[in-house]
């Protein structure tokens, strides 16, 4: 099979313009008679839930959570790009462009960034109407501020709650076609299966997980919206019921999986404290903004702080190294997060961590707080501040932007990081890889689309900050309700779709084989045993470096790992009713297989590029080394009924409009 | 203070179903370290109730970090624990003492269904939300632009803190009354602050109060709770903003 992105003939920034102005339609009458079927209502899924339904269409929407207001796209927290150039700083359409494929280092495709960029605009005008309360200046307009890998102000934010604010924005909208009757909402229920019938894309089989009934589900598109798989590695920024079923599944059933291994590592989350630890937290790259990062010069110095008999408070600034300053001094604090975080992990790695296991750096206010303090003093009119007022005042300014954070850090380490500085490490956060999409966001299965984070659309090898938030509105509000017209116009005269025949009948008995065989294999270990060792292997030869011999016993490893969860699981309970630990396993045995392709896929990939940093292939000063030549391509992953022997499809990379060259931040 | 390796006893609600009626059951959890969150305490128990062939418990949780409103523990007769402005989740057990006692049950309410053990159906604040808390605006994209309407700073500022509601019922569940004033005071009153909001705000208010009174929640009489257990410390102000804009959308205009 020929992977065909379909991207549009013509100019680069005409190419969504005259898609739009050429794709069929539906007619309004025609619509009524549809069924989309849309799994996952975060960003990506509640904008499209809300969209589609406001066109016509009759949507069914499906999250396994108590309340799509609760997906975890609630949880992001620094802001959401869009080009409006309103701080007059130089941005633009292009300029957010250029930003995303660079910081994509140059592995994402041209056309997609483009038109994300373009209605990134949109979609800010779009949440404002839908009463998103953005911060706001003193004139009551809207603030921005800046993200890694960027060097204009470009973030829209609610304080550290954007996602919050996006979300309940999409929800509501849902909400009102729910009302309306447009949305029928499917809440506690987990899709665990996707029905094909004649090569084409069904229905769904979900379970609902209140009473524990396998429930098969028919349409006539299915859009998934199912999020990252951050969490095969276990400890992650994700939610804990992140996962990656929806869409393993549906690669299971044919659709391609692009870019397993391209991870995103975020550098500034709160470092690991102990082995009951269930989850990571992140600490938001807007912090970087006003934090500074640094290790201790000396490593006398790192040793008496490991050892807390030093405070980082008390060491003297010519004895602190503020590396990301001294490395990158353009972008310095700012430049991307996998730059950011190899460059904490070189350090820690060379000895000069500062928490009890030697995994951490410091990212310190005080400079920023005395910084605000003295303006503030300033624009206060007095003249003879003391140190103590200014850094109060100082404080209160910090407190006005990132007071939910600084609270979060301090319930979690009990330190007060006004006083001293937070300590940080990196932590899996974010997955660039997924369900394979051409242009029009549709899977390599007719009728199935992904958006989202869940596809691996637009962010290359690395996703720049504030990104992802940008991308499932655009996908939800806006590039789907366009694209997906162009297929189901052939659907019109299909008619309902029945979910009596043989394939639905199939796939419901496969879902329900699986799950008596995890709850019967009645082992000694709960899934959690499992998915820790997984997400220790992923960590330790998966994540921030990777080489072909670790790559190789990490898939001997993982195999080994299937074969003692098959029979080493202990589930309790039955299918019936409420059953967690049964939701958790079919997650996890899904991770094993998905952890094992990031593997192939990780070794495949001779070349180093954005979050995916093979050892062998570095330059001299220890940078990521591309090998455009041989691997400016997705690879694209089928099924082929062997979790161990997928088959790899390239869709090349085609640059046209960008001089691809080694990105460099210094 | 407490101990790096602490001994608990626990009193957890357990209940099989929305049929079957609960019972409080003991438990004794040992190696607990401070640094643990309550709900990792909770892993702990249930890893260790699973190798016992037991059931474990059944809680709701999500982000772990306090912004989905998954998590709804009611602890030693506090919705959310001893902290203040916190969810479960993000309580840490450096907050206990070895040696303690905890009494863990689930939220409760009328309005809020048992579905097992620590869980709750709280369905009805989303069909609350379908009522009318939102801004009737469908996704052209065509909208205004968004600095076309400069809107000042504070009311900005005080509809965004209101707008961090986090859905998890606490309000209710402190509530004598199952009062869930709280949490539609807040909704209704991002958009009261807000220019977007004021076209639809009569029917709005209107219509969400109406489906509070169906789903079975209680009235408010001014005790206060609420907001001193409300993990994102919105404000009983929201209730006296969302009674005046009640009262002003019942009385007719004239013409
Ligand atoms: C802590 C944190 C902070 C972040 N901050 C930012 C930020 O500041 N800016 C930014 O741009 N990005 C940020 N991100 C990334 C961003 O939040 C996510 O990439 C984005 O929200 C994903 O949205 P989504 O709609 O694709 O999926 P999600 O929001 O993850 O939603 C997935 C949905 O799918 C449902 N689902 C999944 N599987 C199934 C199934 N099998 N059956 C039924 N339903 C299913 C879930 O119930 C849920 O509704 C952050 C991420 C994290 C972890
Ligand atoms: S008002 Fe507070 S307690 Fe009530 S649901 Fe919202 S966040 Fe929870
Ligand atoms: S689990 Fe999300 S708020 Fe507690």
């Amino acid at each position: 099979m020929k992977l065909d992105a379909r991207i549009p003939e013509g100019p680069l920034d005409q190419k969504w313009t005259r898609y739009k102005n050429s794709v069929r339609l539906v007619n309004p009458a025609n619509k009524r008679n549809i069924d989309v079927i849309i799994v996952g209502t975060g960003l990506a899924g509640a904008s499209a839930a809300a969209s589609l339904a406001e066109m016509g269409y009759r949507v069914k929407a499906f999250c396994f959570q108590d309340s799509p207001r609760r997906a975890h796209s609630i949880a992001a927290q620094g802001g959401i790009n869009a080009a409006k150039n309103y701080m007059n700083d130089g941005d633009s359409v292009y300029r957010l462009f250029y930003d995303t494929i660079k910081g994509g280092d140059y592995r994402s495709r041209e056309a997609n960034v483009h038109r994300l960029a373009e209605v990134s605009t949109n979609i800010i005008d779009q949440c404002v109407a839908q009463g998103v309360p953005f911060a706001r200046d003193y004139g009551g307009l809207l603030d921005n501020r800046s993200f890694g890998g960027t060097q204009v102000s470009r973030t829209f934010y609610a304080k550290g709650q954007t996602g919050q604010q996006l979300l309940l924005g999409a929800y509501s909208a849902m909400s009102r076609q729910i009302g309306k009757g447009n949305v029928k909402l499917y809440n506690r229920h987990e899709m665990l299966d996707l029905v094909i019938v004649n090569g084409k894309a069904r229905g769904i089989i979900a379970r609902n997980l209140v009473t524990g009934e396998l429930e098969r589900h028919s349409a006539h598109a299915v859009v998934l919206c199912t999020g990252g798989y951050g969490n095969v590695f276990f400890l992650s920024t994700n939610a804990m019921g992140s996962n990656v079923t929806a869409g393993w599944r549906a690669h299971r059933r044919g659709a391609f999986f692009a870019n397993p291994c391209f991870t995103q590592i975020h550098p500034t989350c709160i470092p690991v404290s102990g082995d009951h630890q269930s989850k990571l937290t992140l600490m938001s790259e807007s912090l970087r903004n006003d934090g500074r990062i640094w290790v201790p010069k000396f490593k006398e110095d790192a040793e008496a702080i490991r050892a807390k008999k030093l405070k980082p408070t008390d060491l003297p600034e010519d004895r602190r190294d503020y590396y990301l300053e001294r490395r990158y001094p353009a972008f310095g604090n700012l430049v991307p997060r996998d730059v950011a975080s190899r460059a904490a992990k070189e350090r820690c790695d060379a000895g000069f961590g500062v928490n009890a296991t030697g995994e951490a750096v410091y990212l310190d206010f005080s400079a920023a707080i005395m910084r605000y303090g003295r303006t503030e003093a300033t624009v206060r009119g007095i003249h003879n501040a003391s140190e103590d007022q200014i850094r109060e005042l100082g404080e209160k300014l910090v407190e006005a932007k990132y007071g939910n954070l600084f609270q979060m850090y301090e319930q979690i380490v009990a330190e007060n990081p006004y006083k001293t500085p937070m300590m940080i490490y990196p932590a899996v956060h974010y997955t660039m890889g997924g369900i394979w999409v051409d242009y029009e966001l549709m899977t390599t299965i007719p009728g199935c689309y992904a958006c989202g984070e869940a596809n691996f659309s637009d962010h290359g090898a690395n996703r720049l900050g504030a990104s992802a938030l940008m991308q499932g509105l655009a996908d939800g509000y806006f590039v789907l309700p366009y694209t997906i017209g162009n297929y189901l116009a052939d659907e019109i005269r299909t008619g309902a779709i029945s979910t009596d025949t043989p394939e639905f009948a199939q796939a419901e008995t496969a879902v329900r084989q699986r799950l008596e065989a995890l709850l019967s294999a009645n082992g000694s270990n709960p899934v959690d045993y499992y998915h820790r060792k997984l997400g220790k292997i992923m960590w330790d030869k998966c994540g921030m470096g990777r080489n072909a011999e670790g790559l190789k016993q990490a898939i001997q490893e993982i195999k080994a790992l299937r074969a003692e969860f098959d029979k080493g699981i202990k589930v309790p309970g039955s299918m019936k009713g409420m059953n967690p630990e049964l939701e958790k396993a079919a997650r996890v045995q899904d991770f094993l297989e998905l952890g094992e392709l990031m593997c192939i896929d990780a070794l495949t990939r001779e070349e180093s590029c954005g979050g995916h940093f093979r050892e062998e292939f570095q330059t001299e000063d220890g940078e990521a080394l591309r090998m455009d030549d041989t691997y400016n391509f997705v690879s694209s992953w089928k099924f082929t009924g062997d979790a161990s022997n997928p088959a790899l499809h390239k869709e090349a990379l085609i640059y046209e409009n960008i001089k691809v060259s080694q990105r460099s931040y210094k | 203070m407490s101990s790096e390796n602490m001994t608990l006893k626990l009193k957890i609600w357990r209940q099989k179903d929305s049929f079957e009626a609960g019972k409080m059951v003991d438990y004794t959890i040992t190696g607990v370290s401070p640094d643990m969150s309550f709900l990792e305490m909770i892993d702990v128990l249930n890893d260790d109730l699973i190798r016992k062939g037991d059931d474990p418990v059944a809680f709701d949780h999500d982000c772990r970090e306090g912004i989905c409103g998954m998590c709804s523990m009611f602890i030693n007769g506090e919705a959310h624990g001893p902290n203040r402005g916190v969810t479960t989740c993000q309580l840490h057990m450096r907050s206990f003492n070895d040696g303690d006692t905890i009494y863990i049950e689930p939220w409760r309410s009328q309005g809020f269904p048992v579905i097992k053990d620590l869980m709750v159906d709280r369905g009805a604040f989303d069909r609350i939300i379908q009522a009318g808390g939102f801004i009737s605006v469908n996704t052209s994209g065509r909208t205004l632009d968004a600095n076309a309407i400069p809107i000042a700073k504070e009311d900005a500022d005080t509809a965004f803190d209101a707008a961090t509601c986090i859905g998890c019922g606490a309000c209710v569940a402190t509530c004598p009354n199952s009062s869930a004033m709280l949490f539609v005071g807040a909704k209704v009153s991002q958009f009261a602050l807000l220019p977007q909001g004021h076209p639809e705000r009569k029917e709005r208010v209107v219509n969400m109060v109406k489906q509070m009174d169906e789903e079975g929640f209680g009235n408010c009489s001014n005790i206060g709770a609420c907001e001193v257990q409300c993990p994102k410390n919105i404000s009983i102000e929201v209730i006296a903003r969302m009674n005046r804009e009640y009262f002003g959308a019942l009385v007719k205009p004239e013409n």
